[in-house]
């Protein structure tokens, strides 16, 4: 929600409070300016976004009946069957997964906690993909596990786990950090009044829970769960090394199997639909619970002892154990086993390339989120709350096919725009956007911009209007509160926003491999190398170069939102 | 009010800009284009071209450029680049996307006495536009140590009701199940392809897998008896596991041949090295270059008078379909209808 609400009710949306003091009438001329500059701002970033979505919707102008009418034949119901259980899964699983790890680790103490606190965060940095062929390798007949059962156990010979349970439980593993990252938050946050005020008036520890404390961390736990439905509904890596079909299934289908872009396209453009659902559906479910935030006074541990001491413990240290020890170990051993074959100068250029382009993602994200924010702060109004929803539809495409989307429009650009004016300008007509780092850098923009939206919108949300008036008052010119009283302020903020941003651009892989300028090659495209031959040995390295770049922003991100 | 946002905005855009100039790239596509260099779009796996594209280098002077991505995403790279498209020569793999390619008018036909006496009528375009470099034969693999071989007969016979509960079989989805039913409907027609394929699916011990390997491996660990792969999966998984009691049978000897697909390369319709790329090409379909590319992943080699590798003649002999590979591409979206219809995942 916008601060405008909670301080000054007077403000209206587009229009200059009358109650303010002079002096901002004053410069009303001089800002002006820069006020049009964050439109345009504000219109350049939701083309960006819109354009090549825009692009899928345009597809329906050639409808492929013949593809419809087979798909509807055929699969179509079962795969939107089938998603649509993946997606309650997923949903239902990180939800209760991260909520219950989150509030443990916040509101209880047990042995190992405060270790535990950030080590559940690890599993962030390992991408799906990657922990499906992990698993698969571990648990699958194959195995080391099913083969010793069947030295071992008389009459065993197999147990499938590629069902849809299977898939479930690998992407709750991979997407719970998110729903446990901002209810920890939430509940480290929201400061003891409210739980003082509860336990005062007769209700029990317990009972403060279920009413007070999680009702008003439900916001994040929504907001993170969303973040993985979404993910979820893009994914095509993971379920289709589980052989599970999925709606991204019939697009890849349509596209590789009939050779029919459109039709994948507009089968992509539903997508789009649900993912616009599942976002009014969050505005519902998030209700109007007012964000609380007593950073002073935090809540009180309670201590757990006997049996649930220990069992805090065991099941903290399960779940660690199987999302990011596991996979771990189990890729160091495959590095062992194959070699060090692939370890060479050119391996080094590949983690540079890597962290150089999710650095660069990830200051240009937030910079889009904030000119967001911004616009949404001091231009309330249409242009910048439909912007900001818009912002986040990138989020939940699937990859490779937003990529697609996002290179037509620059080759479309290159081709109409930049080639005319080379003409003009006379020099040779030549691409300057499709395979630069700016297309690139972009096309992760456009996908990751709701994972930057969040915590950029709370990071401005600290600053209080009353806090810039003060400092306005107290003789301050607008640069010096800028510089003084608004960066301290958020800047902690849009440093978890790149962060998170940096995480997800290291593991993104589609849009890397397709729009990577020459000689870009990452850790990612590396990794789809050598998983795409079913080498997963020699995808060990990459992977796990992967997970230790990705472990250093996600211990800093844990380390610095640490209250106590 | 404002200022302050006037100010971040400033800010920020500095930094970005910065950062921009920082990671500029150190060559752009286009320069890559002005200088004599050769630039190429690879779905054929990194690992197994740069040796290639190495050698040659170190031959000719002539620097190649390139990068790797599935088969699907170049084209629509070098639809959407269009005329501006950097890339001189696409190499990738399965007949079927090459057919393709040709169709979407990306690839340019070339007249070369070199490829043609080198690389067999039916492992090329018939007007040029793309040849096969490698030869892939995808055959049956079965427990040597549970069955006999008499037993087997070829692609089709493995619909009838004897196999029940003893076939694997990878995923429809992956091209080279396409290609192989493609050339079916080819031969026997849809109404006879669609019987084989349900067949194929009530003879399924278990789910279809993601890839070659796991189907071998699930014949190794006693789910099924046999099952359909490229033989160079079978090559490396024998390399791992030496004793895993597999073989390799040769499919439809008294009928139509093993089924083979290709990898290959057309040059691109706007080249802007189209010389160089002939050249390389032709190089490519040489003894020395088609040792290479066959050799680095026990595949056959496409020019006939090569030899394949040691490890990959001590598999044995066979009679590969005749059908050109084209095919592959033209019957695919029919194929993977059947197969659809059939619920053959």
């Amino acid at each position: 929600m916008s601060y405008q609400h909670v301080s000054s009710p007077a403000a209206q949306p587009g229009t200059f409070p009358s109650n303010r003091p002079q002096f901002f009438k004053r410069l009303w001329s001089v800002f002006s300016f820069s006020n049009a500059g964050l439109s345009a701002l504000v219109l350049f970033i939701v083309a960006l976004v819109l354009l090549p979505l825009g692009s899928l919707v345009l597809s329906w102008q050639d409808v492929q009946w013949d593809i419809w009418a087979h798909l509807f034949e055929t699969q179509l119901m079962g795969l939107m069957w089938n998603t649509f259980v993946l997606v309650a899964g997923v949903a239902a699983g990180v939800t209760v997964l991260g909520t219950a790890l989150a509030a443990l680790v916040s509101l209880c103490d047990f042995p190992g906690r405060r270790w535990l606190e950030w080590a559940l965060m690890l599993p962030f940095s390992i991408p799906a993909y990657v922990l499906a062929f992990v698993y698969l390798g571990v648990f699958d007949f194959s195995g080391p596990l099913q083969s010793w059962m069947r030295d071992n156990i008389e009459g065993f010979t197999w147990v499938d786990i590629r069902t849809p349970l299977g898939v479930i439980a690998v992407l709750v593993l991979v997407f719970y950090p998110y729903v446990y990252m901002l209810a920890r938050g939430a509940f480290q946050g929201q400061g003891r009044s409210l739980y003082e005020a509860s336990r005062l008036l007769g209700m029990s520890a317990p009972r403060t829970f279920w009413r007070v404390t999680l009702p008003v961390a439900r916001p994040a736990i929504i907001g993170g769960a969303i973040l993985a439905v979404m993910e979820t509904l893009a994914d095509f890596g993971t379920v289709s090394v589980f052989n599970y079909d999925t709606f991204t299934t019939a697009i890849y289908k349509s596209w590789f199997g009939f050779f029919n872009l459109k039709a994948a396209a507009q089968l992509a453009s539903l997508l789009l639909v649900m993912i616009a659902m599942v976002i009014m559906l969050e505005k519902q479910l998030k209700g109007r619970v007012a964000g609380q935030n007593e950073r002073q006074r935090t809540m009180p541990r309670h201590q757990l002892n006997g049996m649930a001491k220990w069992g805090a413990t065991g099941f903290c240290g399960a779940i660690f154990a199987l999302a990011f020890l596991l996979p771990v170990v189990q890729l160091v051993w495959w590095i062992f086993a194959s070699g060090w074959i692939d370890l060479n100068s050119r391996y080094f250029s590949l983690v540079v390339n890597t962290l150089i382009l999710a650095s660069l993602a990830a200051v240009v994200t937030v910079t889009a989120a904030s000119v967001l924010v911004l616009a949404k702060r001091f231009q309330p109004g249409r242009l910048s709350s439909w912007a900001e929803q818009i912002g986040g539809l990138g989020y939940a495409m699937p990859g490779a096919l937003l990529a697609v989307a996002v290179m037509m429009l620059f080759g479309y650009l290159d081709r109409q725009v930049v080639n005319t004016v080379q003409g003009w300008l006379g020099i040779a007509a030549q691409p300057v956007l499709l395979g630069s780092i700016f297309a690139l850098v972009l096309a992760y923009l456009i996908r990751f911009l709701a994972v930057a939206l969040k915590p950029v919108t709370h990071a401005f949300e600290r600053v209080r209007p009353a806090m810039h008036e003060a400092a306005r008052i107290l003789g301050h010119s607008p640069l010096a509160v800028s510089r003084r009283v608004y960066l301290p302020m958020v800047m902690p903020g849009l440093l978890t926003a790149m962060l998170l941003v940096f995480v997800d651009v290291l593991k993104e892989m589609p849009a890397t491999l397709l729009m990577r300028p020459f000689g870009w090659d990452t850790l990612a495209v590396r990794i789809h190398e050598m998983t795409a031959e079913a080498e997963w040995e020699r995808a060990a390295l990459p992977a796990i170069s992967l997970i230790i770049a990705g472990m250093v922003p996600v211990v800093v991100l844990i380390r610095r939102s640490r209250v106590d | 009010m404002k200022a302050k946002m006037a100010a971040w905005v400033s800010g920020i855009a500095a930094a970005t800009v910065a950062a921009f100039v920082v990671a500029a790239e150190p060559v752009s596509a286009q320069e890559a284009a002005k200088n004599d260099e050769l630039v190429i779009y690879s779905a054929r796996k990194e690992h197994l071209v740069k040796p290639l594209f190495d050698l040659y280098t170190e031959q000719t002077g002539t620097k190649i450029r390139y990068i790797t991505d599935k088969a699907g995403p170049l084209l629509a790279r070098l639809e959407a680049e269009g005329k501006n498209t950097p890339a001189d020569l696409l190499i990738t793999v399965d007949a079927g996307n090459l057919w393709q390619a040709s169709k979407q008018g990306v690839l340019q036909s070339v007249k070369s006495d070199v490829l043609e006496k080198n690389i067999p009528a039916n492992l090329r375009d018939e007007n040029g536009d793309w040849f096969g470099l490698s030869v892939r034969a995808r055959t049956l693999v079965y427990a040597a140590d549970r069955m006999k071989a008499d037993e087997l007969k070829g692609y089709e016979d493995l619909a009838d009701a004897r196999w029940k509960g003893r076939l694997c079989l990878r995923t429809s989805k992956k091209v080279y199940n396409q290609s192989l039913v493609a050339t079916m409907v080819e031969r026997l027609g849809e109404d006879t392809t669609e019987k084989v394929l349900e067949g194929w699916v009530n003879n399924l011990a278990a789910p279809v897998f993601s890839n070659d390997t796991r189907a071998m491996e699930a014949v190794a660990a006693g789910i099924c008896d046999v099952t359909v792969v490229n033989t160079y999966y079978f090559g490396r998984l024998q390399k791992k596991k030496p004793d895993n009691g597999l073989k390799i049978f040769w499919a439809n000897q008294d009928s139509s041949g093993v089924h083979v697909n290709i990898s290959g390369a057309g040059v691109t319709r706007y080249a802007k090295h189209k010389e160089a790329a002939i050249d390389f090409l032709e190089w490519m379909s040489t003894e020395e270059a088609q040792h290479i590319i066959a050799d680095s992943n026990m595949e056959y080699p496409a020019n006939a008078s090569v030899a394949p590798s040691e490890l990959v003649s001590s598999w044995g002999k066979f009679d590969a379909d005749k059908l050109n590979v084209a095919i592959a591409g033209e019957k695919q979206t029919k194929a993977v209808q059947l197969m659809d219809k059939a619920r053959y995942n």
